[in-house]
């Protein structure tokens, strides 16, 4: 299955070359979780805050599916002012 | 500890022994309750009548992080109800450490044409501050840009001061307190709800603060604050948003456009949608690396005020390396980019460049312009035309002036349905249809919509102290009034309310920041202790604006997000009147 991934924030250097807030298409085995995404990505565990996947928050152990749309963020605040 | 009077219809000053009831009240706590103490709640907010208290929170002038807060009170002239806005400034540690715990504008001068500036400064001999009147006169109707490298040169750079734009001297509803940053810029504004436009119905263009030679604060027990204040900037430092290149020092608040974009919930032109195709275009990312290529390096983020370790203030430079503005909030990127249907970075940085410089409230200017958008003024994502509406809004053009009234008054005027405003205040950048406690906060708050009043989205978007689903509303007006009581304290305390994410986090920053407050007060609070006392303040406001004829008929959201469901989820805001009611009536 194919589902799109965007990083952002301090996450962004994890895929070098791809412009901001367009998506990548990466190739996953069926089945595969948010948790195994970040292996595969390479990205250490602490460094991750949470994942919205087409649009809701979602645990790390979700299973993904075809087409999904996955945003991953660093632990992020502001816009309080 | 004084109250200092500047009374405008004479200009005269008496400095006042701070009553005994006012002993632990500071910043928000002090300005709302000397409003309801002092001003008339159905006084016209530009008459005689209304006043304008400033005060610095507890630990500001101390040495604690990130603490350099002052607020700004009185009737608002946009919601007709009270007011309270507070900025980051060494203006706010000057007037503490001159010991005075207000400082209360009050009065009108008969003749209208002549504008005075007010000079506070630390007389050493007589052990307390004098006030010396000047005529400010000849900086009315110019760029505050403009004034404020004239001012410094006149009263030496070491001052501090408060001022307001065009925008004040025209009576708009939008209309901000602008405040100088550490660079001198007068870019630090208490920009919500027209208290610029208070300043300058009293015909005050400037307070000019000197503390040269003043005391400081005085402290009970030091030992007890330096304990806290050591928690407080262990928690800061190693929280990974406010820690140093951390998200708040590295993206600056609009690191948060893409998660807000992600999660459905930042609102697209005119609240219409919940996402926007040219949001990342917008957003803090956007900033940094267009920095990093313009200037050919990673610029990380500066301070606002004195004391700040989190440093969340960026610049946004032009192609040519000069600078383009600073600083460039989320609030702001959102209400002048998605709000509109905008993706020029460097069209936003113009226009937020230009709220500044004549006064403008970038929240409420952006909430106009999607207004007006939507009643055909101008189309969506036409920047150019929203760089321009500004500047007629900052000469105070027919049209101008009409969008000077805020979001409201425009929806009004244009007969416009999809009016994102309570209270008559414009909704700032999180959709309440998609995050359903802001919503609640929006409608509730005493302030008009506010997302500082009860930031929710900590929760519900950010995960910081759990994680919550923004779409369900269960539990979401005890979350809020949780949230709205301990802000009102945080507001009075001086601390920046970014200091909530490390110590939502971290439990010993929470209690190092109740540490430091026992410390300068010689009090023995705990946790349940500055919720109380945050609640108190609530209950103040709420009593000044039911006075004001504002009672829960208008803690309402706008009837459109009641029946019109927003993409991307296609939610409605479905939180029952009695939740909504049960805010304050369970307070």
């Amino acid at each position: 299955m194919i589902v799109k991934v965007k990083l952002f924030a301090t996450l962004r250097k994890y895929l070098p070359g791809v412009e901001l807030g367009k998506s990548l298409d990466i190739q996953l085995e069926s089945g595969t979780s948010i948790a195994q995404l970040y292996d595969v990505l390479g990205i250490p565990a602490e460094e991750i805050k949470l994942a919205y996947v087409n649009g809701i928050f979602c645990e790390m152990d979700t299973e993904l599916k075809d087409g999904d749309e996955i945003g991953i963020f660093p632990p992020i605040g502001g816009g309080s002012y | 500890m004084w109250v200092l009077r500047i009374n405008m219809s004479d200009q005269s000053y008496k400095l006042e022994e701070l009553p005994e009831k006012y002993k632990l009240l500071y910043g928000r706590a002090l300005t709302s309750q000397m409003v309801y103490d002092e001003v008339p709640p159905l006084c016209h907010a530009l008459g005689l009548n209304n006043k304008l208290v400033f005060s610095a929170g507890v630990v500001t002038g101390t040495a604690a992080p990130t603490s350099a807060r002052v607020s700004v009170g009185g009737k608002s002239p946009l919601t007709g109800g009270i007011k309270e806005a507070n900025a980051g400034t060494a203006w706010g540690p000057d007037l503490a450490k001159m010991r005075v715990r207000a400082l209360v504008v009050e009065g009108l001068p008969e003749k209208k044409d002549v504008y005075w500036g007010a000079k506070v400064k630390w007389d050493d001999e007589a052990g307390k501050p004098d006030v010396e009147f000047f005529d400010a006169t000849e900086h009315i109707g110019k760029d505050v840009y403009e004034v404020y490298p004239q001012i410094f040169e006149k009263f030496g750079e070491k001052v501090s001061i408060a001022s307001m734009g065009t925008a004040g001297e025209l009576g708009y509803g939008n209309s901000g307190v602008v405040f100088n940053d550490m660079a001198r810029r007068p870019s630090r504004y208490a920009g919500r709800g027209g208290l610029g436009a208070v300043m300058a119905s009293k015909r005050l263009k400037f307070i000019i603060l000197d503390a040269k030679g003043a005391p400081g604060i005085d402290m009970v027990d030091k030992s007890l604050f330096d304990e806290g204040r050591k928690k407080l900037i262990d928690a800061i430092r190693s929280h990974p948003i406010s820690q140093p290149k951390g998200g708040l020092n590295s993206y600056g608040t609009a690191v948060l456009i893409n998660i807000l974009n992600e999660a459905g919930g930042l609102p697209t032109r005119n609240f219409s949608a919940g996402r926007f195709e040219g949001a990342a275009k917008t957003s803090g990312e956007a900033i940094f690396e267009t920095n990093k290529e313009r200037m050919g390096k990673e610029i990380y983020n500066h301070a606002c005020s004195p004391g700040c370790i989190i440093q969340c203030s960026n610049t946004y430079y032009n192609e040519d390396q000069t600078e383009a503005t600073s600083c460039i909030e989320y609030e702001s990127t959102w209400a002048l980019g998605a709000n509109l249907g905008v993706d020029n970075l460097d069209d936003i940085a113009t226009m937020v460049q230009l709220c500044n410089a004549y006064g403008l409230d970038t929240i409420e200017t952006g909430g106009t312009l999607g207004v007006a958008m939507e009643g055909g003024l101008l189309e969506f994502g036409d920047s150019k035309g929203a760089i321009q509406m500004i500047h007629e809004m900052g000469k105070g053009t027919a049209v101008g002036r009409t969008l000077g009234g805020g979001t409201e008054v425009t929806g009004k005027i244009y007969g416009v349905k999809r009016v994102p405003a309570v209270k008559g205040q414009g909704m700032p950048a999180y959709e309440p249809r998609a995050v359903k406690g802001i919503g609640i906060t929006y409608a509730t708050t005493t302030m008009g919509a506010d997302h500082t009043a009860g930031y929710t989205i900590a929760p519900e978007i950010l995960g910081v102290s759990g994680k919550l689903d923004p779409l369900s509303p269960e539990g979401k007006a005890a979350l809020s009034r949780a949230f709205q009581a301990t802000t009102a304290f945080i507001d009075s305390c001086g601390h920046c309310l970014f200091i909530a994410f490390p110590i939502l986090d971290i439990a010993t920053g929470f209690e190092g920041m109740i540490q430091e407050c026992n410390g300068v007060l010689g009090t023995n609070w705990n946790a349940d202790d500055i919720v109380a006392y945050g609640a108190e303040t609530l209950k103040v406001e709420r009593k000044f604006n039911e006075a004001a004829g504002i009672g829960k008929e208008a803690d309402r959201i706008p009837e459109f997000m009641k029946i019109e469901p927003l993409p991307p989820h296609n939610q409605i805001f479905d939180i029952p009147d009695e939740a909504l009611d049960s805010v304050f009536e369970d307070l």
